[in-house]
């Protein structure tokens, strides 16, 4: 197997195994239009990047975190529902990213690679930011496991019951940031979304405990790398996509399998 | 009702509550008492505040005048009205239940708390697979689990039909009466929730009265709330049962349902003075 190819696996595998136990707290909590919207506005992460010569997952992160932040504001005061303010942010943010790097002509921004992923071009450095960002990800996510879990089933019996429930939820979306940041390299702006909620759903029939679903997510979704990437190079198409399309069959199949475990 | 002066008793103590959104008053200036052993409800008509009365003494809203007093260290079980669980979270009834238990505690709490609702049967069931009636059972489970000092209770009964109200209601001054808690709810029933009632506070954005459920009824204020007919079958309501249900409504002899050994008929008594365990 060539290098770049090894990389691109290593890469990938990584991004899917901290999406997946996220992508499972996002399908709980019915947040997978608020995932679309971070990722719609980490190309305008990408711009300012590029604007201050900083990490472009740095950039990436920054702008996530900020919108993440701004929701929760808009959401206190306006009175539009949510998944309108969502609607808006996604593509304004969207808009306003792509606008941003056009102004950047000189730099020859391949703007493909961040709509729709560069995988293959994954360096070692790339790896390296992956599996630190991800590791500080899934112990942020285990220590957060218990409260979370309890916000996610009912925020105000949580909090009668003494979690910090705002404190919590911000966390949660700062992790979304990272994870999205993360994952752009491998699948793109405009497929982050994808990698996050995909496996989680597809893990859903064969788990029975909270627990299950998250670490099942991760591994179908390194099973939805593996797939893509093989198939990418055998049929010659692009890696993010086929990526994605990927995780889509094995939700496909999961659906069409019947469960497994029965409930006792 | 006096409440110038705190009694010893008193586990939460709200004065002078009063909350507006967008210039129109929820709450106007509302007292709420509740005392430990004491069984307190609100009632009132659809869209009258008491569940922003609720989330008010709960500590979830903070009023814009007025202000809460709350025991120290007090341990209050919680029953929202609504709870959606979504389809796709992988949780069973007995997880469901520890989750809420203080620090960490383990599956044959939950499973006590169960039987003691009377819902043993369902532990190992998906939660969101429970039935309306099991489901309000559960959620009674969680806040018992707490070891609450209070338990305040949004409509108990909803989703319910009228004999497992009565069972249900039977079941909360059960354990009013054997773990001496204080007890807030709300409720529509109020020709089952009267008698086991120890103080009425009748709502309609401000308190329109307040005190034993007997004075109540016939102060001229409930009677105009809730209208001469309904403030008459309160004490009208009577229902002969020759059997018991389970806590999936299933008919059993009497004596074996969901709710053991329970005292027939007292929940129907509109006096609202017996002994439990009498």
């Amino acid at each position: 197997m060539d290098d770049f190819l090894v990389r691109a696996l290593v890469g990938g595998c990584g991004v899917a195994a901290v999406a997946g136990p996220l992508g499972a707290f996002v399908v709980w909590r019915r947040m997978a239009f608020f995932g679309s919207t971070l990722s719609h506005s980490a190309l305008l992460g990408v711009a300012l990047g590029f604007l201050l010569g900083i990490n472009l997952n740095v950039g990436i992160f920054a702008v996530c975190a900020m919108i993440a932040l701004s929701l929760v504001a808009m959401q206190r005061r306006a009175r539009l529902s949510d998944d309108t303010l969502l609607g808006i942010l996604a593509h304004a943010t969207l808009a306003l990213g792509l606008i941003a790097l056009a102004f950047m002509e000189t730099q020859r921004v391949d703007l493909m690679s961040y709509l729709f992923g560069d995988v293959l071009a994954i360096s070692a450095n790339d790896i390296a930011m992956i599996y630190l960002g991800g590791a500080l990800v899934i112990a942020a996510l285990a220590w957060l496991w218990r409260p979370l879990l309890s916000a996610t089933v009912h925020e105000e019996l949580a909090s009668v019951e003494g979690v910090p429930v705002t404190a919590v939820n911000l966390a949660f979306m700062v992790l979304l940031a990272v994870v999205v940041a993360l994952a752009m390299k491998v699948v793109g702006v405009l497929l982050v979304t994808s990698l996050i909620i995909i496996p989680a759903a597809a893990a859903r029939r064969f788990a029975r405990s909270p627990e299950q679903m998250a670490v099942l997510a991760g591994v179908l979704g390194c099973g939805a790398v593996a797939g893509g990437l093989w198939g990418s190079v055998v049929l010659d198409t692009p890696s993010g996509p086929s990526i994605v399309v990927a995780a889509f069959a094995l939700f496909l199949l999961a659906t069409a399998m019947p469960p497994l475990m029965q409930p006792r | 009702m006096n409440i110038t002066a705190r009694h010893a008793g008193t586990l939460v103590e709200a004065r002078g509550i009063t909350v507006s959104r967008g210039g129109n008053v929820i709450l106007a200036s509302v007292d709420v008492t509740v005392g430990a052993g004491e069984i307190v409800t609100l009632i009132g008509p659809n869209g009258a505040g008491k569940t922003t009365v609720v989330r008010v003494m709960l500590g979830l809203l903070k009023p814009d005048r007025g202000s809460v007093w709350r025991r120290d260290g007090l341990a209050i079980g919680y029953m929202p009205q609504h709870i959606h669980i979504d389809s796709t979270l992988p949780l069973t009834v007995g997880r469901f239940l520890t989750l809420g238990a203080k620090c960490r505690r383990g599956e044959a709490e939950a499973r006590a708390a169960l039987d003691e609702v009377g819902a043993a049967a369902v532990m190992e069931t998906p939660v969101q697979a429970a039935s309306g009636g099991e489901f309000r059972r559960i959620l009674l489970a969680r806040a018992l689990l707490r070891d609450p000092d209070m338990l305040v209770l949004d409509e108990p009964c909803q989703g319910i039909d009228v004999n497992g109200q009565a069972e249900l209601y039977r079941l909360i001054t059960r354990i009013r009466d054997r773990r001496r808690c204080g007890v807030l709810m709300v409720s529509h029933d109020l020709h089952l929730v009267m008698a086991d009632t120890d103080k009425v506070v009748c709502l309609n954005h401000h308190v329109c009265c307040a005190g034993h459920p007997e004075s109540v009824t016939n102060d001229p204020a409930y009677i105009a709330l809730f209208g001469k007919q309904v403030a008459s079958t309160i004490a009208v309501y009577h229902h002969e049962h020759d059997h018991d249900h389970a806590a999936d409504g299933h008919v059993v002899p009497l004596g074996r349902g969901a709710v053991p050994d329970h005292d027939r008929g007292q929940a129907h008594d509109p006096q609202g003075e017996h002994n439990a365990h009498g």
